[in-house]
């Protein structure tokens, strides 16, 4: 048996639509059997509400008196584009505002909108014959723009990475607080009422297709940016009017050492046509597997260190290496369900009905990591390879004439072997000094806990850690941990001097 | 109930002080000691004993404040998302069987952890 989206309609029209939300449809498949379920249901809703940065909005002001081509552009100052003349902007979601950094960015613009609020328009041009005005500065509210039109570049991730952390100290990153020696864990996405999760082969959900964003009806445009069908993390690109929407389904975030984020609910209603349709929108959350990565490693390939299902990370507690960590979601499974559950009665009551796609998302595309030209400069080519040492067992009064001659405030500690045990500083010479409780050898006085790098580290993982621990310099080690050089914070320095920094 | 003790710099051992004179046992959630604001200690003491112990405390030239509530949880601001769970060491924070956030005010310990993990700023300190 099939069903045809004219038949699906035509129900919605005349109020006998069986509507359930995906989360709903395992059992009743459990229970009716697959063509029992297609028989039974005519629309399956899925929803998902988390931060989605890739997200902004297309805004038109309205000419003014006398008019104005504006090139730079602030919103309660948040920086928006003003490459899109004359009176259009967009603004982005993640950017920052520059008098208040760490509180307020573009979702605070757009949320702030949405509320009703006033928002402060300041632009400045260069001027034209035809577009004579050089500044204007304004209140406006929604209701005064010609447009708000929401354009997500990149919205409703199929699935996404958990995150932990193997490293010593907490870390502050989009996926929230993750403590050091993998404390927790965190996770994002709806699992089983994830739009794409029940529709992975993208045949219902592609360009035209109806959906709920932040509250308003709006549409899928078609492939979102980094789209990766391929590998299970198919995106899509979205829009709805701004006007329509509501903070019960938009929030903006910050995100704390990261910045602000766009909290947002999607929902994709489904057509049950066929058997298929059927069999996955019977997905479960043990079925979704997903990936564990530690971001402890600052690189782009961050260490997978295992496997779990939305069930193992929905249940609050997980199992690695034999240890129990605590997980903390950083969607809102309260607000997806609220999501499923708006675009399921805005079915029952016919406000919205459905269509296919006018135009289907590849589902070969694999996203390509950014072909870099020039090479990243490395620790090795400004540290300072010349390194004053000192033995653990010597006189804390040789470290002092060592640190002295050497003209450096950070000493790198030795043990027999040659390894890197710890590091004196001048600051440590002067606590001895004023304490002088029998503390003579430079073992009793030295800071063990040594941040360190590496030679073929980049330059800017290791200024992030001179930063992230306030220090001014690390001892550069090898394999062996052999101290082989060291690089102060002043060497940073090098890399803005003409022809500097590579040798 | 709660009592944030603020002690002066150079002070006698009061709470040790305290737990003597009146016989209350008192448990330290936490302690901090910094240059700048001075000894802090966030204690517990059963109900009853409160006035006795938080006068017997003054009375000895501590500053104490009665908290009747550990994190303030802002139901507007919050969107149920449980960032906060992990994070906290006391597990003051679940989820009821509908996804909501629940909050065991009684077993937080006010060491703000959580505050500036909640993407939505719905934590606060309430003293």
């Amino acid at each position: 048996m099939e069903k045809s989206i004219d038949e699906i309609n035509r129900r919605i029209r005349d109020g006998s639509a069986r509507v359930v939300t995906a989360d709903e449809m395992p059992d009743i498949v459990s229970e009716l059997g697959e063509e029992g379920a297609l028989q039974e249901v005519d629309v399956v809703t899925t929803g998902t509400f988390g931060a989605m940065c890739s997200s902004g909005a297309f805004l038109n002001f309205g000419h003014a008196e006398p008019p104005i081509k504006m090139e730079r552009i602030w919103l309660n100052d948040v920086e928006a584009y003003g490459g899109i003349a004359a009176v259009d902007t967009y603004i982005g979601a993640t950017n920052k505002s520059v008098t208040r950094m760490e509180s307020y960015g573009g979702a605070h613009v757009i949320e702030d909108f949405i509320s009703g609020k006033s928002i402060e328009l300041r632009a400045q041009s260069s001027g034209s014959d035809c577009y004579p005005r050089r500044s204007i500065t304004t209140e406006l509210r929604l209701e005064d723009l010609n447009q708000a039109i929401m354009v997500n570049p990149r919205n409703a991730y199929q699935r996404y990475d958990a995150a932990v952390n193997t490293s010593e100290d907490t870390l502050y990153t989009y996926m929230g607080t993750l403590l050091p020696h993998n404390a927790n864990v965190t996770f994002s996405g709806a699992g089983t009422l994830n739009p794409i999760c029940n529709d992975p082969n993208l045949r219902l959900i592609g360009s035209g297709v109806p959906i709920l964003l932040g509250g308003a009806q709006g549409m899928v445009i078609g492939e979102g940016t980094q789209h990766s069908s391929a590998g299970s993390f198919a995106t899509l690109m979205t829009t709805a009017d701004m006007t329509e929407m509501n903070t019960d389904f938009l929030r903006a975030a910050i995100m704390y050492r990261y910045g602000p984020t766009l909290y947002l609910g999607v929902g994709i209603p489904l057509p049950v046509l066929d058997i298929e349709t059927v069999r996955r929108t019977a997905v479960r959350d043990s079925d979704i597997m997903i990936s564990i990565k530690d971001f402890g490693v600052p690189s782009r390939s961050r260490p997978v260190i295992g496997q779990v299902s939305y069930a193992d990370l929905k249940s609050g507690t997980i199992e690695l290496n034999n240890e129990e960590i605590t997980t903390s979601s950083l969607s809102s499974f309260r607000r997806a369900k609220m999501v499923a559950n708006t675009l399921k009665r805005w079915i029952e009551e016919g406000q919205m009905t459905l269509c296919l796609p006018t135009r289907f998302i590849d589902t070969s595309k694999q996203a390509k990591p950014m072909r870099e030209t020039r090479k990243v400069v490395l620790v090795q080519e400004i540290m300072q390879r010349k390194v004053v040492t000192i033995k653990e067992g010597q006189e804390i009064t040789e470290a002092a004439r060592k640190l002295l001659k050497g003209e450096t405030n950070h000493l790198p500690v030795l043990n027999e072997q040659g390894r890197l045990t710890g590091v004196i500083t001048t600051f440590d010479i002067a606590k001895a000094v004023a304490r002088p409780e029998r503390k003579v050898k430079v073992q009793d006085i030295m800071t063990r806990n040594v941040i360190t790098t590496q030679a073929d580290e980049p330059i800017d993982i290791a200024a992030q850690k001179l930063e992230h621990h306030r220090i001014s310099a690390l001892p550069v080690v090898d394999a062996q941990n052999q101290c082989i050089a060291i690089l102060h914070a002043s060497d940073l320095g090098k890399l803005f001097k003409p022809g500097g920094g590579r040798p | 109930m709660k009592l944030l003790v603020r002690l002066i710099h150079d002070s006698k051992p009061i709470i040790a002080q305290v737990v003597k004179d009146t016989g209350v046992l008192i448990n330290v959630d936490r302690a901090r000691s910094d240059a700048h604001e001075g000894e802090e200690a966030l204690v517990d003491v059963p109900d009853e004993a409160c006035i006795q112990v938080s006068d017997r405390m003054r009375s000895l030239g501590a500053e104490v404040r009665i908290l009747e509530e550990g994190i303030r949880h802002d139901e507007e601001e919050c969107v149920d998302c449980g960032a906060c769970i992990s994070i906290c060491p006391k597990k003051v924070f679940s989820f009821d069987k509908d996804w909501k956030l629940q909050v065991e005010t009684k077993k937080c310990i006010l060491c703000g952890r959580c505050i500036i993990s909640c993407p939505h700023s719905a934590l606060s300190l309430s003293y």
